[in-house]
């Protein structure tokens, strides 16, 4: 009953995008690919750049045994002459040989330098290669292993790897796009795949807020293709259909009660009249038999409310729902009341933020909530104090506003005093039947409005909004 | 006067007839629909008295079919059906006048005599008269024994209304619903401040008190 509607107009607006848990899971699964991802092109990178690395360790190795067979069957003079014989054969200089006597001069070989790198603990170098002898200089990498020759000579055998280097750039740049492009695309799936649950979950809150408003009939749509929403739909309807019948058939039995009391209630009611109607003029006994009607009424007024409100409640009576212009309905109001409060001296006000503001509903029924809560402002604020009325509409919403100066209503009451024969003052001194209240939440609730007690400071002020009737 | 009651608790039933018996009319009842409806097709009667819920045809259905066939007797319906969506259907069915159980037999009463009054084809009248108190309805005045009475307009919608029932007795809810076109349930009395507003206007320097409180059933407005 009292939701702010600012925020409930909010909600609508965020209804449109994805939110809540949907899209949390959604991004978990987004994580949870871009890892899997992650993983594979990690494993396509290791598998591809690394089968080239170890090609190259291969070709080295092998290049090396090569060698080393040469220089253990014809010595130095048979090595030297192995390697220039190479370097001849290779003119692009994708191998790279160098072989330096114990001053790193070098002895024979296609690099005009040792490296200054240092190698690492299996021999292995990588260091830059400068090509020289062209007309630019050329910087790239190079990989290669060293040895110490039992002469005190040293030998560098290895490979460019500026091709290499490139394809594993080329190979790596193709990788990253890749899983930007697989996470940019799972994102996008992910918001839509929650927009499409989304979507498919407020249709289910939006059935069960109007059952909750009192329309028990209302049913979740089903897609049709039958799939998990429309079996959890099915059985959400399924459920709604006992609880439909169970409750039918539990306001059968308070009907079937009310009217089974009231039937000899009213019988009682009529013979008392008949009774009063035949003792003489002011007798004892007659004025008994009138006290012994009021009494009667009084319950039988009691019974009927209580069935009006759980008619009300049941919500699904709108048969006599039309336009209502709230501006004439407050000012026949005022003027009804007006008199009632004047004997009290109490000054009954009204204004109106426009001359004409429609909503959708039942007059006389919106008349008789207006009546009980002007009723219980006169009734509950002091002789002399003042009561206020207003009607005004803003943002398509219209709102009433009942406010005294009187006593107002404690902020731990302002929930209960909606509940049947709730009275805040336990003595029970003022008349009423502590039904009024409820009846005018029922009637709210029938009208899709909300209705929200305030502090006046001092005082109580009720506030009721609507939607507006579309024009 | 003439009056059909089609009612199936017999004790109900037996209560409205000896009231209105010693009322002054003359009362057939019928116990279920389909006799209810033959006797009303069969005979001229000046008022129906239907309850809604009717075993054999319901209240409604007997309407309908009365309407239909060009019958205009003016029908009041009784019911446990308290909703205004029962009354709005009621009154949409052709009934004239819809009346809740449980009610005082006075407020049937008084509402039977004003069905009577509007099937008796009214003739539009420009002025009314009770004793010395006369209303001009053209030019909106209100005379007592001469002297000029000013009223708010509501007042001499109320004043209209118990006029035009002078003698007999109109109940609160009949006038809330009359002068004020409102169907619902107050809590307190608030039209007897009004009345008692207006008594202070058209009684209170004349003589005799024309306006009566009738206890337990509402107001009445009588010359003498």
């Amino acid at each position: 009953m009292r939701v702010a509607v600012p925020a409930l107009r909010l909600r609508a607006r965020l209804a449109r995008v994805p939110r809540g848990s949907i899209f949390r899971l959604a991004l978990l699964y987004v994580l949870l690919l871009a890892g899997s991802v992650g993983i594979l092109l990690g494993f396509i990178y290791w598998s591809t750049a690394g089968y080239m690395d170890r090609q190259t360790t291969e070709t080295i190795e092998a290049e090396i045994r090569g060698l080393a067979e040469q220089y253990r069957r014809r010595g130095l003079v048979g090595l030297t002459a192995l390697i220039s014989e190479r370097v001849a054969s290779d003119p692009v200089g994708a191998s790279v040989y160098l072989l330096v006597d114990e001053r790193f001069e070098r002895v024979v070989g296609n690099l005009d330098r040792w490296p200054s790198e240092s190698p690492d603990a299996n021999g292995w170098i990588r260091f830059r290669l400068r090509e020289w002898g062209t007309d630019h200089t050329d910087e790239h990498e190079a990989r290669a292993q060293v040895f110490l020759l039992r002469s005190g000579l040293m030998l560098l055998v290895g490979r460019d790897i500026r091709d290499l280097e490139a394809t594993r750039y080329l190979i790596l740049d193709a990788l990253t796009w890749g899983l930007a492009i697989t996470l940019a695309l799972a994102l996008a799936g992910a918001w839509l795949m929650s927009a499409t649950l989304t979507r498919r979950l407020d249709a289910i809150n939006q059935t069960s807020r109007e059952i909750m408003e009192g329309d028990l009939t209302r049913r979740i749509p089903l897609s049709g293709s039958g799939d998990d929403f429309d079996r959890l739909a099915d059985g959400l309807n399924r459920m709604l259909e006992r609880i439909e019948a169970l409750m039918a058939s539990v306001r059968q039995v308070s009907d079937n009660i009310a009217h089974d009391l009231r039937t000899p209630l009213t019988r009682l009611r009529n013979k008392l009249e008949l009774l009063a109607a035949a003792l003489a003029g002011s007798s004892e006994s007659r004025l008994l038999a009138e006290e012994a009607i009021a009494d009667a009424e009084e319950l039988l007024a009691t019974f009927n409310a209580l069935l009006r409100i759980a008619r009300l409640e049941s919500g699904s009576r709108r048969a006599a729902f039309g336009p209502v212009d709230l501006v004439p309905l407050i000012e026949d109001l005022v003027e009804l009341y007006e008199p009632l409060a004047a004997e009290r001296d109490q000054r009954l006000d009204w204004t109106a933020g426009a001359s004409s503001i429609v909503v959708e509903g039942d007059r006389d029924l919106l008349f008789q909530v207006m009546a009980n809560l002007v009723d219980n402002a006169i009734k509950y604020t002091q002789p002399g104090g003042h009561i206020q009325l207003a009607v005004d509409s803003a943002d398509g919403l219209a709102r009433v506003l009942v406010a005294d100066d009187g006593p107002g209503i404690a902020p731990e009451f302002r929930e209960q005093v909606f509940r049947r024969f709730f009275r805040v003052d336990d003595s029970r001194a003022t008349p009423g039947s502590g039904l009024g209240l409820s009846l005018v939440q029922a009637v709210v609730a029938l009208h899709r409005a909300h209705i929200e007690l305030s502090d006046n400071e001092p005082g109580l002020r009720v506030s009721l909004s609507f939607g507006r009737s579309p024009q | 006067m003439h009056i059909l009651l089609v009612e199936d608790d017999p004790q109900m039933a037996d209560y409205l007839r000896k009231a209105l018996i010693e009322a002054g009319a003359v009362v057939d009842r019928a116990a279920d629909g389909r006799e209810g409806l033959l006797m009303a097709a069969g005979s001229d009667y000046d008022v129906l008295i239907l309850d809604r819920m009717l075993p054999g045809l319901d209240g409604l259905a007997i309407v309908r079919t009365l309407r239909a066939s060009g019958n205009r007797t003016p029908v009041l319906f009784l019911s446990a059906l308290g909703d205004v969506d029962d009354r709005v259907e009621g009154l949409r069915a052709g009934g004239d006048d819809y009346l809740i159980k449980p009610f005082a037999f006075s407020e049937l009463q008084a509402r039977v005599e004003a069905l009577l009054r509007r099937g008796a084809a009214e003739a539009p009248e420009t002025r009314l008269r009770v004793g010395d108190l006369e209303m001009d309805l053209l030019k909106r005045e209100v005379t007592r024994a001469g002297q000029s009475i000013q009223l708010q307009p509501r007042e001499f919608r109320l004043l209209e209304c118990l006029m035009r029932h002078a003698g007999r007795v109109v109940t609160r809810t009949m006038l809330l619903e009359q002068v004020w076109d409102y169907h619902f349930d107050p809590q307190t009395n608030v039209i007897d401040v009004h009345i008692s507003r207006l008594r202070g206007k058209i009684d209170k320097d004349f003589d005799p008190p024309l306006l009566q409180t009738v206890r337990g059933a509402g107001y009445r407005l009588q010359a003498g």
